[in-house]
């Protein structure tokens, strides 16, 4: 059960403007019955003044998707070919005081359905499948492309996979695509996030620095390799830059100790933070 | 609010009164726990004891103490799932079918991750489970073969018996899901040879919240929620009485009804609503095997249009139904089930379920006849595909 809102269900059950203007200065469609929603969309323009006078749809669709195309052609009517192409799906939205998060696609099929009605005016009436961009496909299982992710993320403020998923229904299949979504996602939203500061010179850092700075490495380079052998490694403590630790496990005793002390934990050292390190056996 | 027409009885069904009644003791004055040594909680003791040989006897179980009582279906396919791997750890290999609910394709889909081979076993374009596919993947390394009894959205069975008796040639067990088929048509595991089966209450006139896990004795068998004696130890957590009670009713009355030949009229009824539909609308088709089919459910789909919108306006007269469309469910994709079919995509997002009860009347049906060519129609008005087809 979806939470409809009335205008909604208005829209749904009372649809405006059904049909198909013989010979519109404009058509648009998208969708197909592979997706599960469809939109045609005609207008008739004045040529004059460039205002659109009329606009009809066909829809095959949900009750979202049918009330999404019904309010849309109330929203262009009146309105100049400029002034109608600024409609985002945020708009429609809004126009029928709001969707359901997972229904939002059918807001932004009738945005796509409107730019491709606008665009077929532009060239001379000739009717305009909206179309992604081959070459630049995300998500193979809906078609949707990576300027139709990037154009959602920005219009809605989107920050997770779920959230483009609701609105472009990329990913919502088999979900392989989810991962470049997420670095769509990354791209778009990191770009306002501030650079990340060069890490501090180890010669350079105090003394609670040096110490965490050694245990990070330890933490994420060294214990996994010993791990594996069913040892482990703990800092004992910093003198100057004697770095004294004790081996753990079955390293504790092991023959090759010595060799693992110098030849993989200090050499690991040295080389992620300072060359001068050297390590001992507490 | 009109009257409710209730043609979604796959999804859920009325608790019969009496089910409830029978039930409602055990909440109030009768509310001691059946593992306690007083006399007043150890009375329950024999109510479950009752309760078991009832529901044993629904599936012609030869042991009451096969059947485990669980909090539901999904409960005791995970259970059957987890166990059979867990007791049989030599066996790799494990098989399903592509149209199983959630409940099993999941646990499935979990043990691929764990380096388990799994084979999930197709279906035709009436839903037929594919044998042949079936006996070429069978292996001695299977552990075990999971195959529903019937398919919810469909309602077509599948060949239990020749599946169980060939799993045991290759000495693997076999669990089947069998919720879509309790109450609806006779359930015998000892004629099917089943190893483990799953029921849930609520699908034959029963509560909400109670399942049963059938294990068949000699099965090698690991609990899935631990920690509890009882059950025997197969299943921990306090017994619950008024809802075992509850299953054990609806399945007395589930087996008064098939021996009254109660499911037939049922099948009258849907047969009459299937026909009607073909009679009054084009562009129609009956998805699922005709020949071995649930007499309660009849899977529908009109070209053209969109399942949900179908249902938005059957629900103004008080028509219950579903969708296997897309927008129904959340997904964004038509059901696993009419895919698995290869239902064209014109018609599998335009796919209605109406599955009726024994408490479906000739009034319900006539007024869906009645009604749904309208609505069938408008939609199509709407509809950029129908008016060029």
């Amino acid at each position: 059960m979806w939470d409809y809102t009335d205008k909604v269900m208005d829209h749904f059950k009372n649809p405006r403007n059904v049909g198909s203007i013989p010979n519109a200065d404009g058509t648009g469609q998208v969708g197909s019955l592979v997706c599960g929603d469809a939109l045609r969309l005609t207008i008739k323009v004045n040529k004059q003044t460039d205002v659109i006078e009329d606009a009809k749809f066909e829809t095959f669709g949900c009750a979202s998707a049918i009330a999404s195309s019904s309010v849309l052609t109330e929203m262009v009517k009146g309105k100049t070919i400029a002034q109608a192409s600024k409609i985002t799906n945020q708009d429609i939205a809004n126009e029928l005081g709001s969707l359901p998060a997972e229904k939002m696609h059918c807001s932004v099929m009738g945005m796509e359905a409107l730019e491709a009605a606008v665009q077929s005016y532009r060239q001379g009436g000739k009717p305009v499948v909206f179309e992604q961009e081959q070459e630049k496909i995300v998500c193979k299982c809906f078609n949707v492309s990576e300027e139709a992710i990037i154009k959602a993320i920005r219009t809605n403020h989107l920050t997770t996979v779920e959230d483009v998923t609701h609105f472009t229904k990329a990913g919502g299949a088999c979900g392989q695509c989810k991962g470049e979504i997420q670095k769509i996602l990354d791209k778009v939203n990191g770009a306002c996030e501030l650079p990340q500061q060069a890490p501090k010179p180890y010669d350079q850092m105090t003394l609670v620095e040096k110490i965490k700075a050694i245990e990070k490495v330890l933490e994420e380079e060294i214990r996994p390799k010993l791990n594996m052998d069913g040892g482990s490694v703990e800092l004992v403590d910093l003198s100057g830059n004697t770095v004294k630790v004790r081996l753990t496990g079955m390293c504790s005793g092991c023959a090759g100790a010595q060799g693992t002390l110098k030849n993989f934990i200090e050499k690991v050292l040295q080389d992620r933070l300072f060359s001068g390190l050297s390590v001992e056996q507490a | 609010m009109p009257k409710i027409i209730y043609l979604d009885n796959n999804a859920t069904t009325q608790c019969d009164p009496r089910v409830i009644e029978a039930m409602l003791p055990y909440f109030s004055e009768k509310y001691g726990n059946a593992s306690s040594i007083h006399t007043f909680g150890g009375e329950n003791r024999h109510v479950i004891d009752r309760a078991r040989h009832t529901v044993a006897d629904f599936i012609n179980a030869r042991y009451d103490d096969e059947i485990i009582f669980t909090s539901c279906a999904s409960e005791s396919d995970n259970t059957a799932i987890f166990s059979a791997v867990r007791a049989n750890r030599q066996k790799k290999h494990i098989i399903t079918s592509v149209v199983e609910h959630p409940a099993v394709l999941e646990p499935f889909r979990y043990l691929q991750t764990q380096g388990y081979r799994v084979d999930y076993i197709g279906v035709d374009e009436l839903g037929r489970f594919n044998m042949d596919q079936f006996k070429a993947v069978l292996d001695e390394d299977t552990a075990l073969v999971s195959v529903m009894w019937a398919n919810s959205e469909t309602g077509t069975i599948f060949p239990i018996e020749e599946i169980a008796k060939l799993a045991h040639e290759k000495g693997a067990l076999f669990h089947t899901d069998a919720v879509q088929a309790g109450g609806k048509i006779p359930v015998d595991v000892q004629a099917a040879g089943v190893d483990m089966l799953s029921l849930s209450a609520h699908k034959f006139h029963g509560p909400k919240g109670i399942g049963v896990l059938y294990v068949k004795r000699g099965t090698r068998f690991l609990p899935y929620l631990m920690g509890g004696h009882q059950e025997k130890q197969r299943r921990a957590g306090t017994e619950n009485v008024p809802y075992i009670v509850g299953i054990a009713k609806a399945a007395e009355l589930a087996k008064k009804r098939l021996a009254e030949g109660t499911m037939d009229k049922v099948a009258a009824l849907r047969d009459k609503l299937e026909q009607g539909i073909l009679a009054q609308i084009p562009d129609v088709k009956v998805n699922g095997d005709p020949a071995h089919r649930v007499p309660n459910t009849t899977n529908i789909s009109f070209g053209y249009i969109e399942g949900e919108s179908i249902l938005m306006y059957l629900n103004d007269f008080g028509i219950c139904a579903s969708s296997g469309s897309a927008c129904t469910s959340g997904s964004l994709e038509p059901s696993h089930v009419l895919r698995a079919m290869k239902v064209p995509f014109q018609f599998a997002h335009g796919s209605i379920r109406f599955s009726l009860s024994d408490q479906t009347t000739q009034e319900d049906i006539d007024l869906v006849l009645k009604e749904l060519p309208a609505i069938v129609k408008r939609l199509r008005e709407i509809s950029p595909f129908s008016r060029r087809a």
